[in-house]
């Protein structure tokens, strides 16, 4: 089979460069409350829960919940858990100033219907060009 | 978005990591929220103090930008998780202590005034009609915007330290004319006494409009207690930035065409929602902080009785210290009551510790309930003082 590489055109949110697996939430993120320090997703009921978003590009609408979110991405990038980068539809403060203090590539407006779970993408944040093989 | 060339240089690290940073910050939320330039800010206030919330994770962010960042304008501290002074009286843990202690160096350092109170306005940080200012904690924004006539938009924690340390924040919603004109009229048929009141009506009107900006008439007069509990309900219940109280607030707005009544019937369902089944074990009041007028009441009340009930007053510091001057304090703390100056009970680490609250806040019923699981009873303060001491 060919590999199909579909490209995105988005806006820079946090420049940088990450290529990974898709990790898809149809559903907004907390990230404080929501995800614990190992980047597990914790919140009940959440399409995620349970699933590490660890070294993932995440892929999701956009955050939700207390600016404290903020603070909980730079953790996790301190630890070692948190995504490689993010990709969202519409991005708002709490995201955008976590990937901004946490240094994490991150990338809006984007159509995140076309990304699936499991497949790879590369992000070029600087550029804010998405390509999902 | 339009930078000057000073901005620039703060943007590309002239001035430092800290400034880099927050300046990257603000321009990334410029962007995403259409602001065409930055504008100087004179007053900043900081929400996320409490280590309860913060965590390490925000202690380490803090910790990192403590190392080369300074405020460049007047910036004061949203509540602590405990009284900086007086932790251990109110049952506190120390490791809960010490971790707080160090949140608040942090901010020291950078030169922030560690004053911890959601009332700013009430103890020197106080910005007139019209001045920029970029402000967190929801009730002290609405209040802010509507009561003051200052500008801001609802910032979280993060935001606010970057405009702190820049004196900047992105031009755009509530920095200007037009998103902080009303969108509905609210016509208030019923004649309001109390914090407890104007509380019952900031959740009636939140509940209906959610947080679009409103021009409230027929209320004739509201004193700073009043607008301060109204201002902290309407925003929680609703999320409102801003609202327009005709011949109350200072704010120009056109009437609007949708229009809503608020009747006696609507504060008596708030109330009735506030006031759940369960024995009263904790009693507080000064929800947004208690005011010195506030303070004045209670000494009045409590003067030669004495409490059988936890009873808390969260005030701020500078508050507290006029009261310990004038006499107050004593009054109050001799007849069993406690201050619990710089926190309140929003973000101390209380859960679990009581089981059924009585207050005169709204804001307060609202975060007892959801954040601690706490049942919950809403009443004027005079009847808090008579449950008190029953």
């Amino acid at each position: 089979m060919d590999l199909v590489v579909m490209e995105m055109k988005g806006r820079t949110i946090k420049s940088g460069k990450a290529e990974g697996e898709a990790l898809v939430s149809a559903q907004g993120i907390s990230f404080f409350g929501g995800v614990d320090n190992k980047g597990t997703v914790t919140e009940k009921g959440h399409p995620l829960e349970g699933q590490s978003i660890s070294g993932k590009i995440l892929v999701f609408p956009q955050g939700k919940g207390s600016t404290v979110g903020s603070y909980a991405l730079y953790r996790m990038k301190k630890e070692g858990t948190a995504p490689k980068a993010i990709i969202n539809s519409e991005c708002e403060t709490i995201v955008a100033v976590g990937a901004i203090i946490a240094e994490i590539p991150c990338v809006d407006k984007i159509d995140i219907s076309k990304i699936k779970t499991g497949q790879k993408v590369k992000v070029d944040a600087e550029k804010g060009i998405v390509e999902v093989q | 978005m339009k930078l000057t060339s000073e901005e620039k240089k703060m943007a590309e690290g002239k001035y430092g990591n800290a400034v880099k940073k927050s300046m990257e910050i603000l321009i990334a939320l410029g962007e995403i929220y259409g602001a065409e330039k930055l504008v100087d800010v004179t007053s900043v206030q900081i929400a996320g103090v409490s280590y309860d919330n913060l965590g390490d994770a925000g202690l380490d962010y803090l910790d990192e930008l403590a190392k080369d960042g300074k405020v460049r304008v007047l910036t004061t501290l949203n509540p602590a998780g405990m009284d900086l002074e007086n932790y251990k009286a109110l049952g506190i843990p120390e490791d809960f202590a010490v971790k707080q202690k160090k949140v608040i160096e942090a901010f020291a350092k950078m030169g922030v005034v560690t004053t911890c109170t959601c009332t700013p306005y009430l103890v020197g940080n106080d910005p007139h009609f019209n001045e920029h200012i970029a402000w967190s904690e929801s009730s002290a924004v609405a209040y802010a915007n509507s009561v003051l006539g200052a500008r801001t938009n609802r910032e979280g924690g993060p935001s606010a330290l970057a405009s702190a340390l820049t004196g900047k924040t992105p031009l755009y919603g509530m920095q200007l004319d037009e998103a902080r004109e009303a969108k509905v009229k609210v016509k208030v048929k019923c004649k309001l006494d109390g914090t407890h009141e104007f509380g019952a009506l900031g959740k009636a009107i939140g509940e209906k409009v959610k947080a679009k900006p409103t021009l409230i008439v027929g209320i004739k007069e509201a004193t700073v207690d009043e607008l301060k509990s109204f201002s902290a309900s309407i925003a929680t219940y609703g999320g409102a930035a801003i609202f327009h109280m005709k011949g109350i607030t200072p704010g120009k707005t056109k009437t609007p065409k949708e229009e809503i009544v608020i009747t006696r019937e609507d504060i008596d369902k708030a109330i009735k929602e506030m006031n759940m089944d369960g024995e009263i074990d904790f009693i507080s009041v000064g929800c947004p902080h208690a005011s010195l007028a506030e303070i004045a009441k209670l000494a009045e009340l409590l003067k030669g009785k004495k409490v059988k009930k936890e009873f808390w007053i969260t005030t701020a510091r500078p508050t507290k210290r006029i009261a310990d001057q004038v006499g107050y304090s004593k009054i109050i703390e001799d007849a069993g009551a406690k201050f619990a100056a710089d926190t309140c009970c929003v973000v101390a680490p209380i859960k679990g510790r009581f089981k059924c609250l009585a207050t005169d806040s709204a804001k307060g019923c609202y975060y007892a309930y959801s954040k601690n699981q706490s049942k919950i009873k809403i009443m004027p303060v005079k009847k808090l003082v008579e449950e008190a001491c029953k």
